[in-house]
């Protein structure tokens, strides 16, 4: 079966997806060069992780969101709304940081409820619910927060964002902790990778040869464990890096996995015939914004947690970097296309870029638009990748 | 020679002249050193199996896929012709009308006949009159009575099928190009269309048609060309006498097909679906009954077909009774193996043991950008996978076991249907359909745009379910593949089933009259 027409179509097939990865080393290497490395230092590294990972939480569920066929403009808005619930919580009303991030994880998904019912049950185009979710849960923000910012947090909560595992292992310039998780991570990763390799065998499917799948696991795990030291020599494990970490394995497996992941692509390839297929669509699109509420929350939580407040104006604009982090990594604005990894890249690309560039003390202004022209370029790039590999026009 | 008038056009010779046309797409070669010869004036058929290369040669004639992208070459009206859009092609007069239909439902009549060829005033505005005007006078001529003002989706898609026909003869069209346009005609309509082509050709228009319906193409075609696996076989003058269907057939599958249908001895045994009092209304029309109280049993190990003309009501039977995915007000009962099920959503039917594939697989049968093995799995999940998992290595070898069992041409699994042709997409539907280990299965015009050989496989396919014990119920407006495949038919009109025979006993003539029964009284 391994005709060298398969093998090139697999190529044509990852071109997309691996286009955009190597897009990805190739900024980080330029903006790595014109910084003289320090994009790469330690403490950037670490740094680069705590200011992006809301916007990258944020991504996961608009991934999810836009396969769907839909789109979601109001998570800006969620963001505040849930950090400022959970200030009134923590804050005003002295209870314990954990009441506040329960709170606020309630809030999103009472909003994910709400905005889920008027999609899926009523049938309003996402665009418009989330819309008026958009104005909505802004203004509940306003008024709950009485126009004024909110802090600041207790210890516990703050860590949330900007607290770091380190020493608990005992440190000799590095922390060891950091470096065992990761060390553990890297073996998780190798044995599922064989595992699945060995199923595949197992069914007869076509694997690439030991030598070339050894390489592909070291390589990972070399850059992986680079990260690690990165940190370990630093500040240590950033607790967000652990929540961050463990949605995006988890919804990855959900997407690829999942029979809900599944009826989520069939509807957004097809509504009709996922309908006919007997795919529940008003279930899975509520269930779309339910999860998107939630993760949103989440995102609410760490930006508090992380300005140490909650603004009236907190979350502004997030909504356009996750829906950019989604496209940059592939998806189709049409929906049935798109995957967390992609979604991630995407997102990461766009936090280099701001990072380089704000190492490199280019101006704000400068930066948008650098920005924007990214991503058209990318989303064009896709395009233009699609049209070469000959897809069918209708 | 020397009159100044003389243009390339009004010579004799052929019009059209393609030679070694070779096109490839990743993975397929589609064509390889085609070669078309048309003769000025005439009709044109071409001919061949799914997926020979038939809508991918006219494709690259009228430049959708542009010069550059295909070897060999293009010579119209003795000059050689580089399309790079569509456009250009028609600058020539060479109009394609594409299978699948291109208007825009909710635009007029004459707005979709001068859409980006407007009729314009003072520059930039649009010129109504002249508009209405020219498009009322291309109306008459392709037979339509319809005001140019009504929107297209107010018409059917016999009626939408001359509309495009008029818009290529809004642009002056010399070479028109008409690509499986009578698929989705019942056969009045399709007779209709076809009087046209022959006006069209007296008045100077030469056509290329494809077709998969031979009768047509006996009936109205000057020479008829074949394709096989993406090469011209051979070029049939119609006047012979031994250009029949047959010799057609052997020409498009390289062999000579003795049945139309398989040989089948019907085993039947206990009733597997009995449905009693079946009434469905229009959806959106309160009051308006499409399917009135209907009556019909399906037993295992028989096939059973249900006849009636365009509107009768087939189609919205069978969705209603498949989930409730049509219609409103549905009250009856539904009965599997002589109990009572719920067929209130499509999940429900399917746990009762019901399958439904569609007659439209572009719309509603499949997902177009998602792959082989993906559309082959999405009704059979439950079946792949444990507490909500999917199990991936099982979906792709029940994939690969459905390509090969099913005959499905596909480079492999994981590409996306919408590259396959037309006839190896049903293979997909039907797979996915399959695998749901159904116990009645309802298929909706199963062969519609699929040539003679992959008929003759979904009609074997249909054989071996039923041999398994499986029930099997069939819509076709077809009346010779009703009488080649079922052991029972019903009669619909109007939303009535007005009568029930037996095969054995079965004439065109007979069920014809039991179709159109309502309209008689
Ligand atoms: N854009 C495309 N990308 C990849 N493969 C394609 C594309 N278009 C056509 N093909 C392949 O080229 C071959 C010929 O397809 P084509 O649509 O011309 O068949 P056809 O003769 O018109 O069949 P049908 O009767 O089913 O319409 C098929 O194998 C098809 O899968
Ligand atoms: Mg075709």
């Amino acid at each position: 079966m391994t005709t060298i027409a398969n093998l090139k179509d697999l190529v044509t097939q990852n071109v997309r997806s691996s286009g955009i990865a190597f897009a990805f080393i190739v900024i980080v290497g330029m903006f790595a060069f014109m910084t003289d490395g320090r994009l790469l230092s330690p403490g950037n590294l670490s740094n680069l992780v705590l200011q992006y990972s809301y916007i990258l939480i944020l991504a996961i569920g608009m991934l999810i969101v836009i396969v769907g066929g839909h789109i979601d403009l109001s998570v800006g808005s969620v963001v505040a709304l849930t950090g400022a619930i959970a200030a009134v919580v923590v804050v005003r009303e002295g209870f314990p940081w954990w009441v506040g991030v329960l709170a606020a994880v309630a809030t999103g998904l009472l909003i994910g409820m709400w905005q889920g019912f008027w999609v899926a049950y009523v049938g309003i185009p996402a665009f418009i619910v989330t819309l008026a979710g958009m104005l909505l849960f802004r203004g509940l923000t306003l008024l709950v927060l009485d126009n004024m910012s909110l802090s600041p947090f207790p210890g516990e909560y703050g860590q949330i964002g900007r607290g770091f595992l380190n020493g608990l292992l005992g440190g000799y310039g590095y922390d060891t902790l950091t470096l065992v998780i990761f060390g553990i991570a890297v073996a998780g990763y190798a044995v599922a990778s064989y595992r699945n390799r060995r199923a595949k065998l197992s069914y007869n499917q076509d694997v690439e040869a030991i030598w070339l799948f050894a390489a592909k696991v070291v390589l990972v795990a070399a850059v992986v464990m680079w990260f690690a030291w990165q940190l370990a020599t630093s500040r240590g494990l950033p607790i967000v890096l652990i929540v961050l970490a463990a949605l995006i394995i988890a919804y990855t497996m959900i997407t690829k996995h999942s029979i809900f992941g599944r009826h989520v692509y069939a509807i957004g390839g097809n509504l009709a015939a996922a309908q006919l297929s007997g795919v529940r669509v008003k279930r899975v699109n509520f269930l779309i914004f339910l999860n998107m509420g939630f993760l949103a929350s989440i995102a609410g939580i760490v930006f508090s947690s992380r300005s140490n407040a909650a603004q009236p104006g907190a979350g502004e604009m997030f909504e356009l970097d996750a829906i950019a982090a989604c496209f940059i990594g592939g998806a189709a604005v049409t929906g049935g296309i798109g995957t967390i990894p992609g979604a991630m890249i995407g997102g990461l690309i766009m936090a280099v870029m701001s990072n380089g560039m704000s190492l490199l003390g280019v101006d704000q202004s400068v930066q948008q638009v650098v920005k924007g022209l990214v991503l058209l370029l990318a989303v064009g790039f896709d395009i233009w990748n699609k049209k070469r590999s000959g897809a069918r026009a209708s | 020679m020397s009159e100044p008038t003389e243009s390339p056009a009004d010579g004799d010779g052929p019009i059209l002249e393609m030679r070694g046309i070779t096109k490839t797409f990743p993975g397929v070669k589609a064509l390889s050193d085609v070669n078309l010869s048309v003769d000025r004036g005439e009709i044109h058929a071409i001919c061949g199996e799914n997926g020979a290369g038939k809508s991918t040669l006219m494709k690259v004639l009228s430049g959708v896929h542009p010069h550059g992208t295909y070897e060999g070459e293009i010579v119209l009206d003795g000059a050689p012709a580089s399309f790079r859009t569509i456009n250009d092609s028609e600058a020539r007069g060479v109009v394609i009308i594409h299978q699948e239909l291109a208007l825009v439902p909710y635009l007029s009549i004459a707005e979709n006949i001068f859409l980006g060829n407007e009729r314009r005033r003072a520059g930039e505005f649009i010129d109504w009159h002249r508009t209405n005007a020219a498009a009322a006078e291309l109306l008459a001529r392709v037979g339509l009575t319809e005001s140019p003002t009504a929107p297209v989706s107010t018409l059917g898609v016999g009626k939408q099928q001359l509309v495009e026909i008029a818009k290529a003869l809004s642009k002056e069209v010399r070479l028109l190009i008409l690509d499986e346009p009578t698929a989705a005609l019942n056969d009045q309509d399709s007779e209709h269309l076809l009087d046209i082509l022959r006006r069209l050709r007296e008045e100077g228009v030469t056509c290329i048609i494809i077709s998969h319906k031979l009768g047509e193409i006996a009936s109205i075609a000057d020479r008829t060309t074949i394709i096989r696996d993406g090469q011209t076989i051979e070029t049939l003058d119609m006047a012979e006498p031994e250009s029949t269907q047959d010799r057609i057939i052997r020409g498009m599958v390289g062999r000579s097909l003795d049945n139309r249908f398989p040989e089948r001895t019907s085993v039947i045994g206990e009733e597997v679906l009995r449905i009693e009092d079946w009434t469905v209304h229009h959806p959106t029309q309160p009051g308006r009954v499409m399917v009135d109280k209907a009556n019909l049993t399906v037993r295992a190990g028989e096939v059973v077909g249900i006849a009636g003309l365009m509107g009768a009501g087939r189609t919205e039977l069978a969705m209603s009774v498949f989930g409730h995915s049509y219609g409103r007000d549905i009250s009856g009962r539904v009965l599997v193996h002589g109990r009572e099920v719920s067929v209130k959503n499509v999940s429900r039917a399917i746990d009762a043991g019901i399958a439904y594939v569609s007659e439209d697989r572009k719309q509603l049968g499949l997902n177009l950008i998602e792959d082989v093995r993906r559309n082959t799995s999405a009704a059979g999940l439950p079946k792949l996978s444990r507490a909500g998992w999917v199990n991936e290595h099982e979906e792709l070898r029940v994939a690969e076991e459905y390509r090969e069992s099913m005959g499905t041409r596909t480079p492999n699994v994981l590409v996306p249907v919408g590259k396959l042709s037309g006839g190896n997409q049903q293979k997909v539907a039907l797979s996915k359909w399959i695998y749901t280990d159904p116990e009645v299965l309802i298929l909706d015009e199963p062969t519609r745009g699929i040539d003679v050989g992959a008929k003759y496989e979904i009609y074997t396919l249909i054989n071996k379910m039923v041999a398994d014990g499986k029930a099997v119920l069939v819509i076709s407006s077809e009346l010779p593949e009703l009488l080649g495949t079922c052991d029972r038919i019903y009669a619909l009109a109007a939303g009535r089933i007005t009568g029930e025979v037996d095969v054995a006993s079965a004439t065109q003539e007979g069920l014809m009259s039991l179709m159109t029964q309502e309209a008689d009284a």
